[in-house]
């Protein structure tokens, strides 16, 4: 039995719309059926019109009018604050990849949820999606009491949106790390590098843990994790074995991105869009 | 010959060599003197700016708000000024240091990234506070790049540009190409920030005012990240020989540095040590020399082995655990 393909649009034709595009394209289960923007002359548009997408400059509005099933929005999180009552309204579920946190945050690999009746979900950040994993890794073998990630970008990378996002970025991201990771407290710090070419994307996690914590388990807990976020990101590896530095661990990773239309360096982007079909695919599951 | 506003960075700059354990007393000490001596702006806080307190980049001896209320209740007529990292720092440190009595932020971005800076000069500004846009690692990027980030951050709202040469890397030429490029960018007032890895943080800054510079930092005994600031009470001493005008006294300024020098004890002032002479010969960021002895101590490597990789990795501000990363991948292929 072929399965009705779910009818999906995407707003924000940037970096990450656009490999959002090759994902969705392979996607079985998907149909992409409009790619939005609010700038008729955008280089993201044309790409999208190039790969043979329909695309609109009228944003929002033609988001509501193609009543897709599932939106993509890859804007800025002032944007998808104004946007998330209309999409709700329309009955579209949102997929949100902005920092606005409107709907409950998802880390995949630690929190997939199965009710979205808030009509939205929020994917936090490209650093949440790389770190908080391995936050999670720690705090299932012993409490920790404060974790702090910091991300190393490229400047390539870094859109638009996200540079005048950054207070929120942190903001979003350090509350995640807490709330999901399961840290009593939590800081975001994230340094942009210029460097060419560009470096891959890295992450360092430091988890502070009781000294009589078990060390070995935390170990283990790790590994075992960044298995289980490879099976969906394969380019997510150690760079840093976990090791105990005084009162925390302290360990780092790089994503290398599937390269798709983002270049491999660009993990970090690539890991949140793997999340956001993660999740579109739950959410279609339970539409039959 | 140019009229000068004197920004003294000891407190700030100084607690990356101070390991970040700045207490309350050394600054509220240390910004009477500076106060009194009457330097223009002192700039108070971890070495990363509000904020920057972290298991990445060093934990600091007391919170923000302790270190800033020592510094506003000491001074009577300077301005206490900041420094911020978006990334490093959230808006609540802002309202937190706008609340006790700051004056000044200095709004902090390596020297590419100024657009990261817009949302956090726009909200500074709105809160009434005069702000720096603070170009991290000026000798990372060419004059050109500068003049365009300068621009950027002037259409935000700073009100006066500083480039910051964290490395100590460049030479009295290349200072001044990249002051010539910013003054013909930019209508704000520009400052320099030099590191003294070379000699020439003094040298540096008479380059800068050379064509056009009119803010000036050091840090008193030169007490600043890696190699150390220019000297304070030196640079008061050389711009007053140059013909520069000034508000700060020289007698007074050199009573501050003995203060300050009072305050920290037997802890050694900054030498330009062999590894400092690398960071600024290969243009690696000077406040990684502590990371850099303590992580090539631990793993047992070179330290100017890898100063030389942290340079091949062209790594920015705030990339501490690649230091860490570095030296651990070092021991690997060269144990001893």
């Amino acid at each position: 039995m072929t399965k009705q393909k779910i009818p999906v649009a995407i707003l924000g034709p940037g970096n990450i719309g656009t490999d959002l595009i090759y994902k969705i394209a392979r996607n079985p289960n998907f149909e992409l059926v409009l790619m939005a923007g609010i700038d008729p002359a955008s280089e993201g548009l044309a790409r999208a019109r190039d790969l043979g997408v329909a695309t609109s400059a009228d944003g929002v509005r033609a988001v509501l009018e193609a009543r897709p099933a599932i939106v993509f929005e890859a804007t800025s999180a002032y944007a998808h604050k104004a946007n998330a009552p209309l999409y709700k309204d329309a009955g579209i579920f949102a997929v949100d990849l902005t920092p606005a946190k409107m709907g409950p945050s998802i880390v995949p690999s630690v929190n997939m949820s199965t009710d979205f009746s808030a009509m939205n979900v929020n994917l936090i950040s490209c650093a949440a999606q790389a770190t908080i994993p391995l936050v999670h890794a720690v705090s299932r073998i012993t409490p920790v009491s404060y974790a702090e990630i910091a991300a190393g970008l490229a400047s390539h990378s870094v859109g638009p949106g996200t540079r005048q996002n950054v207070e929120e970025f942190a903001f979003t991201t350090q509350s995640a790390i807490a709330a999901i990771g399961g840290a009593s407290k939590a800081k975001a710090l994230v340094a942009i590098n210029p460097a060419e070419p560009p470096q891959i994307m890295r992450n360092t996690v430091y988890t502070m843990v009781a000294d009589d914590a078990d060390d070995e388990a935390i170990k283990a807990s790790i590994h075992a994790m960044v298995k289980q976020v490879q099976s969906y990101v394969p380019g997510y590896r150690l760079t840093m074995e976990p090791f105990r530095r005084g009162d925390h661990f302290m360990v780092g990773i790089e994503v290398e991105g599937a390269g798709d239309y983002l270049p491999k360096y660009a993990g970090n982007l690539d890991i949140i869009n793997a999340a956001a079909i993660a999740v579109a695919e739950g959410y279609a599951a339970t539409l039959n | 010959m140019a009229n000068i506003t004197f920004v003294d960075v000891t407190l700030r700059d100084g607690n990356h060599t101070y390991r970040h354990q700045f207490t309350p007393e050394i600054i509220r000490n240390t910004a009477a003197a500076l106060d009194a001596a009457g330097v223009d702006m002192i700039e108070v806080g971890h070495g990363d700016g509000i904020g920057g307190s972290s298991l990445h980049v060093g934990r600091a001896a007391a919170t923000d708000r302790e270190l800033l209320e020592a510094a506003c209740g000491a001074v009577k007529n300077a301005k206490v000024a900041v420094f911020f990292a978006p990334g490093l720092g959230n808006f609540s440190d802002l309202e937190m240091a706008a609340e006790v009595g700051v004056k000044v932020v200095r709004m902090a971005t390596h020297a590419t990234e100024a657009d990261i800076t817009e949302q956090h000069i726009r909200r500074a500004k709105a809160m009434g506070l005069y702000i720096c846009g603070y170009l991290v690692s000026a000798g990372m990027a060419s004059p050109e790049k500068l003049a365009e980030e300068a621009r950027k951050m002037e259409s935000y709202g700073a009100d006066y540009i500083n480039l910051a040469e964290s490395q100590g890397h460049l030479v009295p030429s290349e200072v001044a190409a990249r002051v010539a490029a910013v003054r013909r960018a930019v209508n704000i007032p520009i400052g320099f920030h030099p590191h003294n890895n070379l000699g020439l943080a003094i040298g540096n800054i008479l380059a800068a005012i050379g064509e056009g510079a009119s803010f000036v930092d050091g840090s008193l005994k030169g007490f600043g990240g890696g190699a150390g600031n220019a000297q304070t009470e030196v640079a008061v001493a050389a711009l007053l020989r140059a013909g520069h005008t000034l508000k700060t006294d020289l007698f007074k300024i050199m009573d501050a540095a003995a203060v300050f020098k009072a305050q920290v004890g037997s802890y050694p002032m900054p030498v330009i040590e062999n590894d400092s002479i690398l960071m600024g010969y290969a243009n690696v960021y000077g406040g990684y020399l502590h990371p850099v002895q303590e992580a090539a101590k631990k793993y047992g490597v070179d330290p100017r082995a890898l100063v030389l990789r942290l340079g091949a990795r062209k790594v920015v501000a705030a990339q501490e655990d690649i230091v860490v990363e570095e030296a651990q991948r070092l021991a690997a292929v060269s144990p001893v």
